[in-house]
């Protein structure tokens, strides 16, 4: 069973060949035995979903099923779940158990999901390899049976580890500067970061709210659409969710690629791409040719600017976005404060990570005094011509494709002496961000044996063609089926 | 563009974060090679670009002035650190 | 040496919304505390803004109120610092783009001029929340219910130039904003809060000095006070030859002291930056008209009509008028009481009296206006006389009793107004008194022989036992005392 998608397990579940008690115990029974060599997930919610899976039978024995009612899935540990344990990474949130859900994790429950538990992640989300975490770095399940401790990616490094490895058909993922296409890249599963506003942000702990996502981590294109079925929608609750009618993300898998106009930002074919990485992906560009589509080279002129303007923009809005983690009213407070700066100036000291920490004095400073124009409204304004760049390439083409990363997984350690060296780790995501827009990532080939993904980017709102493109891919390709041994 | 230690000191105590000696070696030289990276900024034209602070052309929606909400006040304290007569409690404040 | 005083205020005005601006909790007054305090008040983790449309209505009201320009298109951003009243570590708040643009206010002053103080701009934010100071073992508690309350902040030019000015702008602020219904006026629950912005320059000069700002004023009585010590501690440093220093002052009203809060200053640096949570609020036509079409009746038209409706003269009807709590007691003291005039002095006299002597608004009066109202027909009936008006009115504010009609027969406060039984009584201390009779009846200055018509009312008033009606009396005893 736990080699089958969402879309299998859903038509086992409906066939009745086993219930969704039966199921969700074999995946937590595989959960426990197999995450050891993974630590991908921070918390198992054995009992909750237990229950949830017999809530679930009893609402398919009457009738009221539907295509999730029953389906064992996990949460990426940045979505609050009312009475589990949501910690972000951190050990500032080690002890917190929200009394509310987050409005994706509230769409899960209605259509009967059932949440295997939480998986881990970079601390606060920030992070290209998931070695941040308070509960220690995950490890890919490629390149484990040579014996290689390789990064998932990141900032969704669970959740696309515990995907890679059978252990959940689905989880959700966030997106704020490529942490969700860019482990999805490392583990070879399908990932996609929605248009900015087209999922609720309400309940997902804020890295940088202009340009967090949540989006969905599977094996499968039509498994994506699936969850962004559930996740995709207005939410009066998030001021910056858009009101816009949301489609049957599945509806239109099928269409044709005959007259796709793909273009190819020639500045994602640099020479930060190895020569064996970019052979893959023009691999990939190829058999979209052979299912009709054309395809021509554009220019993103301002997309080298993108992470200088992302590191002013995402540290700026953190360093506000984490101020509420004070010690005054949950998660952690120091031992014995003396007096109030002492509780503020421990507690976030103790409780924080290196790299949280750097990010918040380099967004401090970004926003202090003297320093506002040079860095943070320049950055803006950058912004602006980035998204302008994208806005002209879509007026020719319909989606743009590049490399998701610059090279497959690396080895753990490897980028976690220079932060700027694992920020470099983005340089391909992170412009889609800024631009709001949606992108995928597709596995796409090996590289040494590790995954290579595809990232097929297209115009604002155009999720539904974003999963068109990528499941007629994966109707002539079989990279998303590989196996990790 | 270097950071100075004195700048780290600073903007540490805006942002509430104890930092000794040691890390603010530590961050001098981080901080400095993010902010190099970050400097490639300088080098951008953007005369008569307007800031973009959000990616979406959207206005604010405005709510309807009708209570919501009900007391939490239980479910809220169970987890917070210190309370005492349905107040947080934190080290005296000293206006 | 002579000095210019020049004046600016900063004023929080708390809106009476249902709900905070950016959560549907309830902003009602007195609840336990953190009853009203719900994820988004107290920042938990992953928690959105949702803004509040009524108090965009507000503040567009307000503007339209204060001939100001409204902003179009507005922009929250935030500020950034950590107090423990302040739950997300920042206060949301307008900076840049603000809902209310440039406008002004008109006052009127004692010397029967009127002012004209511009506004430089008007605000929306976030209240915080408070912190306890009682020891709880020898920590702070924190109360987040009024976390979140929307506030407009107005800020003025620095176009006022005396503790006067200061306070009668205060004061019509205060009137506009109750009038519109935007804010209850309550200055002790602290609905409105003033700072006050005071810096001095030699006579005529150009310049503008150093100024300081003093904190949190809640009532006008200690606006006005703060400020002459701020004035009076300024002038002391500069005639040394000293400098004023940039500050924040608190002003403690009970001692007339004032301290600096240099160390709330220590360091600042708000950083602020547009808030990623929250779009520009855009206002359009449609929008303001109705804000327009729902402006009530502001204090300058009031006095007017008060004028026109109530016969009041020019000062009477702009006390009465000002602030819409008092106007709204005349109105229903009228209703009740009929004659205009007699209630607007009883409203200026005794009822203002009791007020400023206990510290109370209006809204807090232990007495009603129709029950004053009612006091007033027993007056203009001649029921009760003044002196015992004032006791009927005693009962009603002590709560002894609260029907005008009752207290005044139980207290024996009705008049006699019989004139046979009063003329008996007349005749008989007349009889008593015979050399004041004859003083009277030789004084030929009809001034002097009304002040000695007084001397009369003593005994008559005690052998009434308090109950003549004193303008009996009076009538009787020049014609029984002739001419």
């Amino acid at each position: 069973m736990h080699n089958k998608s969402v879309a299998e397990l859903s038509r086992e579940l409906e066939s009745g060949k086993i219930s969704s008690v039966e199921l969700t115990q074999q995946f937590l029974d595989r959960l426990k035995r197999e995450d050891g060599k993974y630590n991908s997930f921070i918390t198992i919610s054995n009992e909750q979903a237990l229950a949830e899976a017999k809530a679930a039978d009893a609402i398919r024995a009457a009738g009221k099923a539907t295509v999730w009612t029953g389906v064992p899935f996990a949460h990426k540990d940045i979505f609050c779940t009312n009475g589990i344990r949501t910690t972000c990474g951190s050990r500032m949130l080690d002890n917190f158990v929200p009394p509310y859900d987050a409005t994706v994790t509230e769409n899960f429950k209605a259509v009967g999901a059932v949440c295997l538990g939480k998986t881990n992640m970079d601390e606060f989300a920030m992070g290209s390899s998931n070695e941040s975490s308070f509960y220690g770095a995950v490890t890919n399940p490629w390149g484990l049976s040579k014996g290689e401790k390789r990064v998932p990616g990141g900032s969704s490094g669970g959740s696309a580890a515990a995907v890679a490895a059978r252990l959940v058909p689905a989880a959700t993922g966030t997106d704020t500067g490529g942490s969700i296409r860019q482990p999805a890249a490392l583990c070879g599963i399908t990932g996609l970061k929605p248009t900015y506003g087209r999922v609720s942000r309400y309940g997902m702990i804020a890295f940088a709210s202009s340009l967090d996502q949540g989006g969905p981590m599977a094996r499968t294109a039509e498994d994506a659409a699936l969850m962004m079925n559930v996740m995709a929608g207005f939410d009066p609750k998030d001021s910056t969710c858009i009101d816009r009618e949301v489609p049957d993300y599945t509806a239109t898998l099928n269409e044709p690629l005959k007259g796709l106009k793909i273009g190819l930002p020639k500045e994602y074919f640099s020479e930060q791409l190895s020569p064996a990485m970019e052979e893959q992906v023009r691999n990939a560009v190829r058999e979209y040719e052979k299912l009709g589509a054309t395809v021509k080279e554009v220019s993103l002129p301002n997309a080298k600017l993108a992470i200088a303007a992302y590191y002013v923009i995402a540290p700026a809005e953190a360093s506000a976005n984490l101020s509420r983690f004070d010690g005054a009213r949950y998660g952690y407070r120091c031992e014995n404060p003396k007096d109030l700066m002492d509780m503020y100036t421990r507690t976030r000291a103790e409780g924080f990570g290196n790299e949280v920490k750097r990010r918040i004095l380099v967004g401090s400073y970004a926003l202090s005094a003297g320093y506002f124009d040079a860095y943070y409204l320049k950055a803006q304004k950058v912004r602006r011509l980035i998204q302008q760049d994208f806005i002209n390439a879509f007026k020719d083409v319909d989606v743009l494709m590049s490399p998701v990363s610059p090279s497959p997984a690396f080895v753990q350690g490897e980028k976690t002496t220079d932060p700027v060296t694992m920020y470099l780790e983005d340089v391909f995501t992170i412009a889609i961000n800024l631009a709001g827009i949606p992108a995928m990532s597709v596995p796409a080939g090996f590289v040494d044996g590790l995954p290579v993904g595809l990232q097929i980017i297209g115009d604002y709102f155009s999720e539904a063609r974003l999963l068109n493109a990528a499941h007629q891919f994966q109707q002539v390709t079989d990279w998303h089926q590989r196996e990790p041994q | 563009m270097s950071i100075s230690r004195e700048d780290i000191e600073k903007v540490a105590v805006l942002a509430r974060i104890k930092v000794d000696d040691e890390q603010v070696s530590a961050l001098e030289k981080d901080l400095g090679n993010i902010l190099d990276l970050v400097d490639q900024l300088s080098a951008a034209d953007t005369d008569n670009v307007e800031p973009m602070a959000h990616p979406l052309n959207a206005t604010q929606r405005l709510r309807p002035d009708v209570v919501t909400e009900t007391n939490q006040r239980e479910a809220f304290q169970a987890i917070a650190p210190a309370t005492e007569d349905g107040l947080y409690l934190v080290p005296k404040v000293i206006e | 040496m002579q000095w210019d005083i020049v004046i600016g205020l900063e004023i929080h005005v708390q809106l009476a919304t249902k709900t905070k601006i950016f959560s549907g909790s309830s902003t009602a007054f007195g609840a336990e505390p953190n009853t009203q305090a719900n994820a988004v008040d107290l920042a938990m983790p992953g928690t959105l803004p949702v803004p509040n449309e009524q108090a965009f209505r507000y503040a567009v009201m307000f503007g339209l109120a204060t001939n100001s320009e409204i902003g179009r298109r507005s922009v929250f951003e935030r500020k950034n610092y950590f107090y423990p009243d302040l739950p997300k570590g920042y206060q949301t708040t307008q900076l840049a783009q603000p809902i209310v643009g440039p406008g002004h206010i008109d006052i009127d002053l004692s010397d029967g001029t009127t002012k004209r103080v511009r506004i430089h701009h008007a605000h929306l934010e976030e209240d915080a929340g408070k912190s306890l100071h009682d020891d709880y073992h020898g920590m702070s508690g924190i109360d987040l219910n009024r976390a979140g309350t929307p506030l407009i902040e107005v800020v003025t030019e620095p176009d006022m130039n005396s503790a006067e000015e200061a306070v009668a702008f205060a004061k019509k602020l205060h009137g506009i904003v109750t009038s519109l219904g935007i804010c209850d006026g309550d200055m002790s629950q602290g609905s409105m809060r003033f700072d006050v912005n005071i810096s001095l320059k030699p006579k005529g000069s150009e310049t503008l000095g150093t100024r300081t700002e003093t904190k949190n004023l809640n009532s006008f009585r200690f606006m006005e006070q703060a400020i002459a010590h701020e004035v009076e501690r300024q002038m002391d440093i500069l005639e040394d030859g000293g400098k004023i220093i940039q500050e924040t002052r608190l002003y403690n009203g009970d001692r007339d002291e004032s301290r600096s809060m240099r160390s709330k200053e220590e360091a600042n640096d708000y950083r602020y930056f547009p808030c990623p949570d929250l779009l520009p609020v855009e206002i359009d036509d449609t929008f303001i008209e109705d804000a327009r079409a729902r402006l009530p009746e502001l204090p300058d038209a009031r006095r007017a009509r008060f004028k026109e409706q109530y016969g009041l003269n020019d000062y009477d009807a702009g006390i009465l008028s000002a602030d819409a709590n008092l106007a709204g007691f005349f109105e229903e003291t009228v209703e009740h009481g009929k004659d205009a005039k007699l209630a607007a002095n009883w409203i200026q006299g005794e009822f203002s009296a009791r007020l400023n002597a206990e510290d109370k608004s209006v809204i807090d009066s232990p007495i009603s206006g129709a029950q004053l109202g009612a006091l007033v027909v027993r007056i203009a009936d001649n029921t009760v006389s003044s002196a015992g008006a004032k006791k009927v009115f005693e009962a009603l504010w002590s709560g002894e009793g609260d029907d005008v009609d009752a207290i005044i027969e139980s207290n024996g406060l009705k008049q006699v107004s019989d004139t046979g039984a009063l003329e008996s009584m007349v005749d008989e201390v007349l009889t008593g008194m015979p050399d004041q009779v004859a003083q009277y009846q030789s004084e030929d200055d009809p001034k002097k022989r009304k002040k000695m018509l007084g001397g009369f009312m003593g005994p008559l008033m005690k052998a009434s036992k308090g109950q003549g009606n004193p303008k009996l009396f009076n009538e009787i005893l020049v014609r029984k005392l002739g001419g």
